[in-house]
């Protein structure tokens, strides 16, 4: 059953000598399952992210011959109806949690505020359910997080607030936008672990948006392989070795593996494509 | 020679103790990196050699030559530090020209013009670039610029603070090629901290994992190849990395 179906989707900004388009007619349909979208910086993958949800900012503009999610078509409602949709049925994980959560409110509140905004429950099933979403993201001794500030907790711990906010209304779809960038190694795991596991178990789809093909090959099913607004290459990610386009094999090649000996990294030759 | 030497050296910020008993040594032409989660003190070392953390006690020594608390210049000829995030570590109202002039200004050397060409020849920027400013350009150039700026006083030690962490994959590569290349050409030493272990296995011949402030081991890059490291927490950290899939629960 298709969750999402995009078609044609086109972003642009304006720029003194006309407009610029970053997303470049991009087609794609979701289901229930976990799709990972890679590409260079300026590759327009955290663009497509954010049309989904209509969050382009103006004097930037998005275009599509088809947006459709659940059946609802997402061009046609208006901003109000966005907003109920928007955190309750399609939710975004930010890159970090430093810059994406209210530094002024506790953790508690935050993550009550966006059940509430969208559920009508007596204070006492509120509280309840953070206690109990801040379990499902594996934070001991949820009681006393609740009442720190933002500030006063690490960045892995940050970053699993913010799933736990994201996830609380019990969304459909999940975007996560470079979830774990901001976060060491051995939390990048236990984080993505904790994303893998809690859309497997409430059979959400899961669009990760990411520049490590290594780890998007690790955590999804299907790979969307982006550079300069198009689409280049999509396949399942057991295939991902087995890449046809010449950019994806540049990408892979590019990163340094465990078992390093060679003595010089290949280098995308960028003149290729026709990037910017 | 020893390059780099460490003995004993505990680091502080304020009353906070961040670096335990740290003792190292880096031979001179040797890439050392120092590895460990954020927090553990990887960076405050590096800052501490630089003089950015004058909190220490201990022994630092950096080309045979010990390390005063206090501001160096002839030390900062000899050692040069290149940061994390080229997009904050460039004064973003000055020119590339004027990056790299002002360290030359500053220890009275002469024959600019062609030092900066030079430089930035080496490095691999056209001269072009010479007179943008920072905004004009992407991120893989302006670390270029960093590591110009580092490398025009002709430095003999470089210390590196995760220099690819901000940048893509694609460039990330391009950067370790040109710090690699740079340094077989130059004899450089590099005392790198990164938190990326196959970073360290292209780039470097030995490591030290730290946690908690405290160096837990000191093995060679081959250790990546088969994970044979001594210490748990080394192993779960080369697990986490995705080394071992047998290993990977962390503790």
């Amino acid at each position: 059953m298709t969750l999402l179906s995009v078609e044609n989707l086109r972003v642009s900004f304006p720029t003194p000598s006309g407009p610029v388009e970053v997303v470049k007619g991009l087609s794609f349909d979701l289901g229930r399952e976990r799709l990972g979208i890679v590409g260079e910086s300026g590759s327009g993958k955290s663009m497509t992210g954010r049309a989904i949800l209509r969050l382009i900012r103006s004097p930037g503009h998005q275009i599509a011959d088809k947006m459709e999610f659940d059946g609802i078509d997402l061009q046609n409602r208006s901003e109000r109806q966005m907003r109920q949709l928007r955190g309750a049925r399609i939710s975004m994980v930010m890159q970090d949690p430093k810059f994406s959560l209210n530094p002024v409110m506790t953790i508690g509140a935050q993550i009550a505020e966006a059940l509430r905004v969208h559920e009508k429950l007596p204070r006492r099933a509120v509280r309840a359910r953070v206690l109990e979403m801040l379990e499902a993201v594996r934070i001991n001794d949820p009681e006393r997080v609740m009442k720190l500030y933002p500030h006063e907790v690490s960045g892995g711990m940050g970053q699993r607030v913010m799933i736990a906010m994201m996830l609380i209304p019990q969304p459909d779809l999940l975007i996560a936008d470079e979830p774990t960038s901001a976060l060491d190694v051995s939390v990048q795991a236990q984080v993505l672990d904790l994303i893998d596991e809690l859309v497997r178990e409430k059979g959400m789809g899961l669009i990760l948006i990411s520049h490590d093909l290594n780890l998007v090959a690790r955590y999804c099913d299907r790979i969307m392989v982006m550079n300069a607004g198009r689409v280049v290459e999509t396949c399942a990610a057991d295939d991902l070795h087995k890449a046809q386009h010449p950019y994806t094999q540049g990408l892979l090649a590019a990163v340094p593996r465990m078992e390093e000996t060679r003595d010089e990294l290949p280098v995308l030759d960028r003149s290729q494509w026709s990037g910017t | 020679m020893t390059a780099i030497s460490l003995r004993n050296v505990d680091i502080s910020y304020g009353d906070t103790k961040i670096v335990h008993g740290a003792t190292f040594d880096v031979a001179e032409g040797e890439s050392f990196a120092l590895v460990g989660e954020s927090g553990s003190g990887k960076s405050t070392i590096l800052k501490a050699i630089a003089g950015l953390a004058p909190e220490w006690t201990g022994d630092i020594d950096v080309l045979g030559q010990s390390r005063g608390h206090g501001v160096d210049y002839r030390f900062a000829s000899r050692c040069q530090m290149v940061f994390q995030d080229p997009y904050g570590s460039l004064h973003p109202r000055k020119t590339v020209d004027s990056v790299l002039t002002e360290p030359l200004k500053i220890h009275g050397i002469g024959n600019r013009d062609t030092r900066v060409k030079d430089i930035l020849n080496a490095v691999g920027l056209d001269q072009r670039f010479r007179f943008r400013f920072p905004h004009q350009l992407s991120g893989g150039q302006r670390q270029r610029v960093a590591i110009a700026r580092a490398l025009i006083l002709e430095p003999r030690v470089m210390l590196l603070d995760e220099p690819t962490s901000a940048l893509d994959v694609s460039v990330q590569a391009e950067i370790l090629n040109l710090l690699k290349r740079l340094r077989a050409e130059q004899g450089l030493t590099y005392l790198m901290v990164t938190h990326n272990l196959p970073v360290v296995g292209f780039m470097c011949e030995r490591m030290a994992i730290m946690n908690k402030g405290r160096i837990v081991e000191i093995a060679p890059s081959t250790a990546l190849h088969d994970g044979s490291f001594g210490d748990p927490y080394s192993q779960s950290l080369y697990a986490a990395s995705g080394g071992n899939p047998d290993l990977k629960e962390i503790v």
